[in-house]
């Protein structure tokens, strides 16, 4: 077990490394230099072509590419001295780099919004579970029922809609048109501040995020159960004299749960990952907005460390939906 | 099982189990499907009943109605079934449950699939006694899974309770399941082929622990299966079944030796024997089993007959015949419209997969 964490850990970096060199090579060899938006950002627009091989000069961009993946990787272990502009920085380990349109450390900002997108992925995560599987595990109990077919269509036409456009129109309807107390006043107050601000505040994007999402894990767990509910396990359930329900739960439900959770890691994964239609529509500061608006600043360094975070994210999710699985399923032997 | 006074039946009302004119429809979207048609039997306490037919002939759906383990929304029963005297059609589904398990107990074919992967043995067993035994605590459950193991010959049970049924043999799953279709000590057990997965020493291991059970526990067994070989070790009385209906019925060597219906017939030469004359065939029953959606008319066996040209006109094709006794005594009844059938069966069935037992044959009934 302790060898097969070690394993799955050290293949997991490899992919890391991988990813990020990749984020890195991207920027390098743009169509652009990548000194040039800072230059832009720091000369207030009157970036020269004298003013731009400055700032490539002393951002290292003359320097070999391996030279200063080198520099930033060592960064992250023990970190590093930064130069921006005149000035000498000191970044600590784990040390991504200098957001110069922020002017802030990129590994504060990434602690610093953590905690919103945490709690929006944790919330929208809770609903994905709490509605998808009752309501996939009543549907698939009354199969063929008018009931689960209204739900079977009407989540199909919910899931069709795109995710951006669902959320949108439910902001819209909910604090401008219908003006609903609570579910007016979304925005992130983070919980030590203020619990209650912090839960009705994200409310709305929790009920967004959980509805879109619950109906595909309405449909996994429908479709699990309905074929968990056709084993022969479930006819010796049934034939020892159980109930109803401890042959629904007890036998069908742990049986249909294992798919569903597998997918369910992935999902959680990409939650944390950042919630960047989520972030947008309502003005939440977590890492989905962070990366969204570092793409558009061309701020290579909050893009990189939001392309390095999501692939921690994901390798340490898949990792925890496999050992899960090992435990869900005791036929699953790690190796 | 005794004698009945009526001579067309050979129902005992005070048997363990009675079935009584049992019919079972599927309502699907090309129509009903009449799986179990007008069957009646029972089976006493001590006493084994073999209930034969080919994939399809209603033999597992009949047995499954007694447990009430059909979707009643989508099946339709009609007809009687009383265990210990108890009437089970139109019982609730708590009355049902305080049987199932309990007083009738079900083993199925393939442990594999019919034990759950994610729980142990041990836990699997405790919940089929704890259903029925609230008061039992935790440890009582789990001593009476050990002893229950240990009983049907699982070595270590008190080690290999906490195996998952994915670490039992074959032959240990099957034992296992047998350990917890008799944990409640039932009056009526239903074996549903209990040895089609299993390899043929192993087959003959579990049917013996099974005889062994029934003399220890005295209960009703019915035994399905399509192999005739299993009925002949197992059985008092065989039911042959045939889309959905009786076709024979009586007792099990009487049966086996002097079949009257010809399905019976077409059974008997299709098995393989080592120990049979080297000359003997071996012949498969033409053509397949009839859709229960458009049942043929008649005797439902009627178009893979060989012998329906012995039967004057067509009746075969027109009238379904009735099940009676046939030429050997009230315990014996049959569906078929021949007039002699013993005579047919050794001159032309028994010649042809048996030639050195025809003289024998004709020995014992001169």
């Amino acid at each position: 077990m302790f060898a097969y964490i070690v394993k799955r850990l050290l293949a997991g970096l490899v992919v890391v490394v991988l990813i990020s060199m990749a984020v890195f090579a991207l920027f390098w060899f743009g169509p652009e230099s990548p000194a040039r938006p800072v230059c832009e950002s720091k000369t207030g627009g009157k970036c020269t072509e004298e003013r731009l091989a400055n700032f490539e000069e002393s951002l290292g961009y003359n320097n070999p590419i391996y030279e200063e993946y080198g520099k930033y990787v060592k960064g992250v272990f023990v970190g590093r001295e930064l130069t921006v502009g005149t000035q000498k920085i000191d970044c600590d380990a784990p040390c991504l780099g200098y957001s110069f349109k922020n002017n802030t450390l990129v590994w504060d900002d990434l602690v610093k919004r953590m905690p919103a997108t945490v709690s929006v992925a944790a919330g929208g995560a809770f609903l994905y579970l709490a509605l998808g599987i009752p309501i996939g595990v009543a549907a698939a109990r009354r199969r063929g029922s008018l009931t689960d077919k209204v739900l079977v269509s009407t989540f199909l036409v919910v899931s069709s809609v795109p995710y951006y456009l669902f959320a949108l129109l439910a902001w819209i309807y909910c604090t401008l048109v219908f003006e609903i107390p609570v579910l007016g006043s979304s925005g992130y107050t983070p919980f030590t501040d203020n619990p209650w601000k912090w839960a009705t505040g994200l409310l709305l994007p929790w009920l967004c995020l959980g509805l879109f999402g619950c109906t595909q894990y309405t449909r996994y767990t429908r479709g699990a159960m309905v074929e968990a509910l056709s084993e022969d396990y479930i006819r010796t359930a049934k034939a020892k004299g159980l109930p109803a329900s401890t042959v629904v739960y007890r036998h069908g439900l742990r049986s249909a749960l294992v798919p569903v959770v597998t997918v369910f890691g992935i999902d959680l994964g990409v939650l944390l990952a950042g919630t960047i239609f989520t972030e947008k529509i309502f003005e939440i500061q977590g890492i989905g907005l962070w990366g969204l608006n570092a793409v558009g600043a061309k701020d290579l360094q909050v893009v990189a460390a939001t392309a390095l975070f999501g692939a921690v994210v994901m390798v340490v999710s898949n990792l925890l939906v496999d050992l899960v699985y090992s435990v869900l399923d005791p036929r699953v032997r790690l190796s | 099982m005794t004698q009945t006074s009526t001579p067309s039946t050979r129902l005992d009302t005070d048997d363990f189990l009675v079935v009584e004119n049992l019919t079972v429809e599927f309502p699907t979207p090309d129509g009903p499907v009449r799986a179990v048609n007008d069957l009646s039997y029972s089976v006493g306490l001590g006493q084994t009943l073999g209930i034969v037919g080919e994939s399809g002939s209603g033999k597992s759906v009949s047995s499954m109605a007694v447990l009430g383990l059909h979707d009643m929304q989508r099946t339709k029963i009609t007809g009687s079934i009383r265990v210990g005297g108890q009437e089970i059609i139109g019982l609730d589904e708590s009355g049902m449950r305080k049987i199932r398990g309990n007083s009738a107990a079900m083993i199925f074919q393939d442990a594999l699939a019919a034990l759950h992967p994610f729980y142990r043995v041990g836990a699997q067993l405790a919940e089929a006694y704890v259903v029925h035994h609230p008061s039992a605590s935790k440890r009582d459950a789990r001593r009476k899974a050990i002893e229950m193991l240990d009983r049907v010959g699982i070595p270590q049970p008190d080690k290999r309770v906490d195996d998952f049924p994915h670490q039992f043999s074959g032959g240990m799953r099957q034992r296992a399941m047998i350990a917890m279709g008799l944990i409640n000590d039932p009056s009526l057990l239903i074996a549903d082929e209990p040895t089609t997965a299993l390899d043929v020493t192993v087959q003959a291991q579990i049917l013996d622990l099974l005889q062994d059970l029934q003399r220890e526990f005295n209960s009703a067994v019915i035994i399905i299966t399509h192999d005739l070989g299993v009925v002949a070790e197992m059985a008092d009385e065989v039911l042959v079944m045939y889309a959905g209906r009786c076709v024979e019925y009586g007792a099990c060597k009487e049966l086996l030796t002097h079949p009257e219906m010809p399905y019976t017939w077409g059974l008997l030469s299709s098995i393989p024997d080592v120990t049979a004359d080297t000359n003997a065939r071996l012949i498969p029953i033409p053509g397949n089993p009839p859709s229960l959606l458009d049942p043929p008319s008649g005797c439902s066996f009627h178009p893979r007959c060989a012998h329906t040209d012995k039967v004057p006109g067509a009746l075969c094709a027109t009238t379904l015949p009735e099940l009676l006794p046939g030429g050997r005594g009230t315990s014996h009844l049959k569906r078929c419209h021949l007039a002699n059938p013993d005579e047919v069966f050794a001159r032309e069935v028994l010649a042809e997969i048996a030639p050195d037992m025809v003289e024998e044959t004709s020995d014992d009934r001169a």
